[in-house]
């Protein structure tokens, strides 16, 4: 199922924000640039409702300014 | 960040993160991401971190490899090295994913019959050194010959200068760094008659302005630029990159100032005329520390076979060089240069203000130059009119490009004029040699002969009949490929190559030799900042893989040369830096002792009584200064540095109307050189798979042609046909082309010329006269 990296753009001073919403969200991995206004965003889904939820999730953060996707993965059933 | 391989989802989202964090590499000149590094560990991962210099660029960031099993799973920054402090770049937290490529070179191969045949490394290493000997006993000692790198360990560069010149008595041994580091040896030699810079990378923290000339150091060095912006956005210092193309680091910089190719020649003299005319010398400093020589004009380009070269400097006082400055006023330059007159007294006015402390910062732009020495001086005398060098803050600062081409090709010194110290050509330093080498001092030959591309224009004459090339990949990064590939495959030339992984020099080779990568050896690289660093073997390599060192050494003992080398498998780096170090003991250039440079994350040289040496020349910092003065330049023997006049002359090939454009070359933040590792590193390899040929929307236009669209680009030595880039990665001025030369299956180099700076012998990648058409 779905794995997606994201560029995460944080609207001008709530990258710190952006940051405590996506860490609480199940399905993300983030990974903040040191020096830029930016952060990777990994997500993990299990099944398309799962997605959809996510998505939702995400379009609701009032911080993010865009979320820009860079790459995405279909990868089997998980059998591991 | 890397954990078990074998996990197919951990891995794909890996992948995923890694991929992110390349496109953000791509649009974010000098973004970092250093926090989570360990995030991907498992907390019960029990992980072995070994610290050691990063595999790829001249910065030397220090890395923690973790292992687990024997296997490298894990790489980030190492937060004690005061080069990166902790941060990497794209290509360094991918490095050690290269190592499980799939065609990796596990064993030996010998052609027999037209077709590689695996075999024994004893009998691969008996077949090298029985070919060698041979060739010696047929043609003479000068008919075989070593080609080594910037990228080649410090004992890995010694043992192959002392086989081929203590042991076999031959200067045949050059290096790669000749293609991109021998402006700046000559340009340091001629000015201040020592080597590598004064500064260190801790001018960054104290710099008011970074001038960049013709360096695209978004890209090429992206750890320190990111230290440059930082400074940039926490003390507002400003970087101006001054260059003939718009790249990442131009739009990352406080100002872009574009110039036509080759006349920086003529903007830095203009430079130096405006800090004279406003009366911004530095009076005293110049009085007391600079002498004044011209030099011999109307060289010629090195484009002919066997041509020979040799400066001859005549004093000269500073009225005679404020007088050759009349012909180069920022009015008579602008013309030509096509930078504003305003723009060349903005320049001029950042070096002049006494209160502003300046880095200038070059690597390939300057080196890659037909009169790259030349270049080289002109930024001294700038830095020197002014005396802004030699100081936290100031000062001149030449980049390498590869891990160790300061540590391993200058120091070392795999050129074929230099010896571990001084010169061939010296009679003290060739005593030196003997004496450490323990050989007859009449062996060692007096005169240097092939330099690289004199080397391979030799074997393509048939006058070199051997040739050993060692972590390098010459037939895709030397200039005119088209003449050197056909040259390398005659029958008249025994070709042995050592590498990791299969590339376009190895397919020419008869045998073919399995290198250790990085860090399935010990060893030691030398950065720009003059630091060396030390690491440890980490894993086991796979097959018959062995250090190149190693593989020199069991060639020389093959030979009949066992004494000369009587190192253990077990302790040869050990062994091999004990006995180098020798050559540099001193205040001027003392290395620390191996215990020291295990402990630390590097450590500058000249390393005197416990402690490194961050600014020579000033006797403040430099306890080797001796005059009694504030500044010491003890490289030259009257203490002076040179101020140089030096004229602008043109490139020799410019566009005329059969090819009316400006071929430029470069590299590209996603990859090393000519891409043999990172194109096995799935994700920059899909990052950026291809090669392609940058235009300016509007000579686009005018040709029709289209984004993507194939483009043949010809010259008088070949073409290459690659896809159009327009308005992408870089822009390049209206009339220049540029193309990234990491793509073996598009060999760009098979269009560049092979002329050369007469003084330094280095190639120009950079400027060429093309023609482009849709393929």
């Amino acid at each position: 199922m779905p794995i997606k990296s994201y560029l995460a753009h944080p609207y001008e001073g709530k990258k710190e924000t952006l940051i405590k919403a996506l860490t609480v969200i199940d399905q993300c991995e983030i990974l903040p640039a040191e020096n830029e206004n930016l952060i990777v965003l990994v997500t993990e889904t299990e099944t398309e409702k799962e997605e959809e939820m996510l998505k939702e999730k995400l379009d609701a953060i009032k911080s993010l300014k865009l979320l820009a996707m860079v790459s995405g993965f279909n990868t089997p059933q998980k059998n591991n | 960040m890397y954990n078990s391989l074998s996990n197919r989802r951990s891995f794909i989202k890996k992948m995923a993160m890694l991929s992110a964090m390349t496109a953000a590499a791509s649009m974010f000149p000098g973004i970092l991401f250093a926090a989570e590094q360990e995030a991907g560990i498992p907390a019960n991962a029990n992980l072995d971190w070994k610290k050691g210099p990063c595999r790829f660029c001249g910065v030397g960031c220090g890395i923690l490899v973790g292992t687990e099993n024997g296997k490298a799973v894990a790489i980030k920054g190492d937060p004690n090295c005061e080069v990166n402090k902790g941060l990497l770049c794209v290509k360094g937290y991918h490095q050690i994913m290269c190592i499980q490529a799939k065609d990796r070179l596990t064993h030996a191969l010998v052609k027999k019959n037209g077709a590689y045949v695996k075999t024994p490394l004893n009998e691969a290493l008996d077949i090298v050194a029985d070919k060698m000997k041979e060739t010696i006993s047929k043609h003479g000692k000068d008919a075989v010959a070593m080609y080594t790198s910037g990228q080649s360990t410090i004992p890995e560069g010694y043992v192959a200068s002392k086989l081929m010149k203590g042991a076999i008595g031959t200067n045949n041994l050059d290096c790669n760094a000749r293609l991109c580091m021998a402006s700046a040896v000559a340009g340091f030699l001629t000015t201040f008659g020592a080597d590598e810079p004064m500064g260190c990378y801790e001018d960054i923290d104290h710099a008011d302005y970074f001038v960049t000339w013709g360096n695209n150091m978004a890209e090429m060095h992206p750890v320190l630029f990111s230290r440059m912006l930082e400074q940039k956005s926490r003390r507002g210092a400003k970087i101006i990159d001054f260059a003939t193309r718009t790249s990442r680091s131009s739009i990352a910089s406080t100002r872009s100032i574009l110039f036509e190719p080759q006349t920086d020649l003529a903007v830095a003299n203009a430079i130096c005329y405006e800090i004279i005319k406003n009366g911004w010398v530095n009076t005293s400093f110049v009085e007391k520390h600079c002498s004044f020589n011209k030099g011999l004009t109307n060289m010629g380009y090195g484009l002919e076979d066997n041509y020979k070269f040799k400066d001859k400097p005549e004093k000269i006082d500073f009225e005679a060089y404020k007088a050759f400055l009349k012909d180069y006023s920022p009015e008579k330059v602008a013309k030509y240069s096509k930078v504003s007159v305003k723009d060349i007294k903005y320049l001029a006015s950042i070096y002049g203000d006494p209160n502003k402390k300046v880095v200038s910062y070059w690597c390939m732009g300057m080196n890659q130059h037909t009169r790259g020495t030349w270049m080289n001086n002109l930024v001294y005398n700038i830095h020197l009119l002014t005396g802004k060098i030699s100081q936290p803050g100031n000062g001149p600062f030449s980049l390498t490009g590869q891990p160790s081409a300061c540590g391993t090709a200058r120091e070392v010194g795999t050129f074929t004029h230099k010896l571990p110290k001084g010169v061939v050509m010296n009679e003290k330093h060739r005593r030196l040699a003997a004496k450490i080498w323990k050989v007859p001092y009449e062996r060692i030959p007096s005169k240097p002969t092939y330099h690289t591309t004199e080397m391979f224009r030799a074997v393509d004459r048939g006058d070199i009949k051997f040739i050993w090339t060692q972590v390098t990949n010459p037939l895709v990064s030397l200039p005119k490929t088209s003449r050197y590939r056909p040259g390398m495959k005659k029958d008249s030339c025994f070709v042995v190559v050592s590498d990791v992984f299969p590339t376009p020099t190895s397919d020419v080779a008869d045998v073919i030799l399995p290198a250790s990568w990085h860090i399935e050896k010990s060893g030691l690289y030398g950065n720009s900042e003059r630091r060396t660093q030390h690491w440890d073997q980490m894993i086991d390599g796979p097959g018959d893989t062995t250090p190149d060192a190693w593989m020199t050494i069991e060639v020389a003992k093959r030979m009949g040369f066992r004494d000369l080398f009587p190192y253990t498998r077990e302790n040869h780096v050990e062994e091999i830096y004990n006995e180098y170090k020798q050559f540099h003991e001193g205040k001027k250039h003392g290395m620390a002792p191996l215990e020291v440079l295990k402990k630390e994350s590097g450590v500058i040289w000249p390393y005197v009584d416990g402690k490194s040496t961050q600014w020579r020349f000033n006797a403040k910092y430099d306890p080797a200064c001796s005059n009694g003065e504030d500044f010491h330049f003890y490289g030259k023997p009257d203490g002076r540095a040179v101020i140089w006049q030096r004229p602008y002359e043109p490139a020799p090939e410019v566009p005329d109307q059969e090819y009316p454009f400006w071929l430029n070359t470069g590299r590209v933040v996603e990859h090393w050189h000519t891409g043999s590792m990172t194109r096995r590193i799935p994700v920059l390899h899909q990052s950026m798979p291809a090669a392609y040929i940058e235009f300016h929307p509007e000579d686009a236009k005018a040709l029709g042609i289209r984004d993507g669209e194939n483009v043949k680009i010809t010259s008088r030595r070949g073409y290459c046909i690659m896809p159009a880039s327009i308005d992408k990665r870089g822009l390049p001025t209206k009339g220049q082309v540029f193309a990234p030369f990491f793509d073996e299956n598009m060999l760009i180099n098979d269009v560049t010329l092979d002329a050369f700076c007469p003084i330094s012998k280095e190639p120009d990648f950079k400027k060429c006269a093309v023609k482009v058409e849709k393929a």
